[in-house]
């Protein structure tokens, strides 16, 4: 069991996700760094799909009730155990009674913590993702409160970790090539045209060329952008279709919408683009008001970066696997 | 980085519907989006119903989420080449022959007017019809469930008598109730959140249409048949 102490109004337990039920407008909703959480689930040796929490208000604490192995990943910062300072993207082992605590990171959005043998809220739909819109899944369809007490999953066999952590090197820097950095303190993401790039003058020229700020009218279900507004040459009444985590739509107001995680299911506003799937993890740690620039990719590009990344998780996966195994012929 | 454009572009070109083929675009590297061809009807629906089963069946495929006269593929990592993809799908839509849904049919019971028919005033005015008119011309019609999609549960219907048809708000309702019943362009339907929405209320259902603990969380499914019937009439 794990308490929460301290929480701001917008954290929530999230897996990674729950697709396959669009066809009945549910969203998929799970983190808005499904990386994150892939890792931070390795590295305490659970499934990747293991429920954890996804922290985006902070100061954010808890307590755990038995010796638990935890991993804090995704934001940059430090996590604290009962005020000694931790790093993140590392597996420790906390004894009962000991107190986790996130502070405010410095540059990224969103924190996650996983632990061994994962949440054990129940599964609806076969997630354990909260449905903040639709007020089901993960802790009774809504935010943590302070109070709430969250039961872990049994992990069958204790996975051990080092006394001084089990860390990787996180995505950010293991994949430098594959993920270029902030340029002038804006996030490159990497997006192809949409179906409607076509009626956007200039071949979406306003579009591609500018830096848009990251609205604070924005959410999990999707980042309203602030900048010169956009305009087709040519009105267009769409019929309503399936839309995903990604899309880039220009509502009449010309300032685009790209949606998130908790994305809606279907959509009518013209697409200029779509964010490439391999980097919906770095717009997920972008912050309210920070910077971002769309850079025109290729179908080649995201396929290849898509495999960058699989590789590097398959790494973690095994080198992770490795480490415990000996621990445990040690032991 | 160099941008540079995608191969498959060309297939990708905004064809009016009017033109007769079939149009294919994409969202990000994995989905990509079929749309009819043609009238907003049942025929393009039956086809397009269809293709998801055709579609469905494909073994690269994550999900597919059928709309109104569309389709998006989701595939479960980016293709090999989506020149290929596309030709796929535009080859499975030519050979989708039309067929019908053996849905159920659903008796939805309506407190037409009321206290959350705060836009059937406007209809009136709109249509130039009486409040009653359009409530007997509302529940008179038979409508299919084309597609399910935007909030859990939510069945787009299909079947409007064009005489009631009402654009969208350009400004949403900021709260509307779950349960109103709608009509949002040539389409109808029940709200299945309380939250904005820019459709236009003319009446109250009660029924529970989605529940995320059942097997079959949502009680429409594309092919359903809907029949509203009038529980209450207050004018």
């Amino acid at each position: 069991m794990i308490e929460i102490l301290e929480t701001g109004p917008f954290n929530t337990v999230q897996d990674l996700g729950r697709p396959g039920y669009r066809d009945i407008g549910v969203s998929a909703s799970g983190a808005m760094d499904p990386f994150a959480v892939r890792i931070g689930n390795i590295l305490v040796g659970n499934d990747e799909v293991a429920a954890g929490i996804e922290v985006q208000t902070f100061p954010f604490s808890l307590r755990f009730d038995r010796r638990t192995v935890f991993a804090v990943t995704g934001a940059d910062g430090d996590p604290m155990l009962d005020a000694l300072k931790l790093l993140p993207w590392c597996a420790y082992t906390a004894e009962a009674g000991q107190v986790l605590e996130l502070k405010h990171p410095p540059t990224l959005a969103r924190a996650y913590v996983s632990v061994g043998g994962g949440l054990d809220v129940p599964s609806v739909m076969g997630s354990r993702s909260t449905s903040l819109r639709g007020s089901f899944g993960g802790n009774a369809g809504r935010p943590l409160v302070k109070g709430d007490r969250l039961a872990l999953g049994n992990s069958a066999d204790f996975a051990p970790v080092p006394a001084n952590g089990l860390a990787v090197i996180e995505p950010a820097v293991a994949l430098r090539d594959v993920f270029p950095d902030f340029v002038d303190g804006t996030l490159p993401v990497r997006a192809l045209p949409g179906g409607e790039h076509a009626l956007f003058p200039d071949d979406g020229d306003a579009f591609w060329s500018q830096t848009w700020k990251i609205s604070s009218r924005s959410d999990r279900t999707g980042y309203r952008l602030s900048g010169e507004p956009i305009k087709p040459t040519t009105s267009i009444e769409m019929r309503s279709h399936g839309i995903v985590p990604g899309v880039i739509q220009v509502p009449p107001g010309g300032e685009p919408i790209v949606q998130m995680s908790d994305a809606n299911t279907a959509g009518g506003y013209p697409k200029i683009a779509g964010v490439i799937e391999c980097d919906l993890w770095r717009l997920g740690q972008a912050r309210i008001g920070s910077r971002i620039r769309f850079v025109r990719s290729t179908h080649a590009e995201a396929r290849a970066i898509e495999q960058a990344v699989a590789r590097y998780v398959e790494d973690v996966r095994t080198t992770s696997e490795m480490i415990k195994r000996a621990l445990k012929a040690m032991a | 980085m160099i941008a540079t454009l995608n191969n498959h572009m060309p297939l990708r070109e905004i064809v009016p519907a009017a033109q007769g083929r079939a149009r294919v675009s994409s969202i990000g590297a994995r989905s990509f989006l079929l749309e009819a061809p043609g009238e907003f009807d049942l025929a393009a629906q039956r086809r397009i119903w269809a293709l998801s089963q055709t579609v469905r069946g494909w073994p690269d495929i994550a999900e597919i989420v059928p709309g109104m006269t569309n389709l998006l593929a989701i595939f479960a990592e980016a293709p090999e080449d989506p020149d290929t993809v596309v030709a796929r799908l535009l080859e499975a839509w030519d050979n989708a022959r039309s067929i019908d849904l053996a849905g159920k049919t659903i008796e939805i019971p309506v407190h037409y007017g009321g206290e959350h028919a705060v836009d059937l005033p406007a209809l009136c005015d709109l249509a130039q019809l009486s409040d009653r008119e359009i409530v007997r011309i509302h529940h008179e019609a038979t409508y299919r469930v084309f597609a399910l999609g935007s909030a859990p549960g939510f069945g787009y219907l299909h079947g409007l008598d064009p005489r009631i048809y009402m654009p969208r708000k350009t400004v949403p309702s900021l709260k509307m109730a779950k349960g109103c019943v709608t009509i949002g362009g040539m389409q109808t339907g029940v709200a299945m959140l309380t939250g904005p929405n820019g459709w236009n209320s003319i009446g109250y259902a009660e029924l529970q249409m989605f529940d995320p603990a059942s097997p079959t969380p949502a009680m429409m499914a594309p092919g359903d048949t809907v029949r509203f019937v009038p529980a209450r009439i207050e004018l």
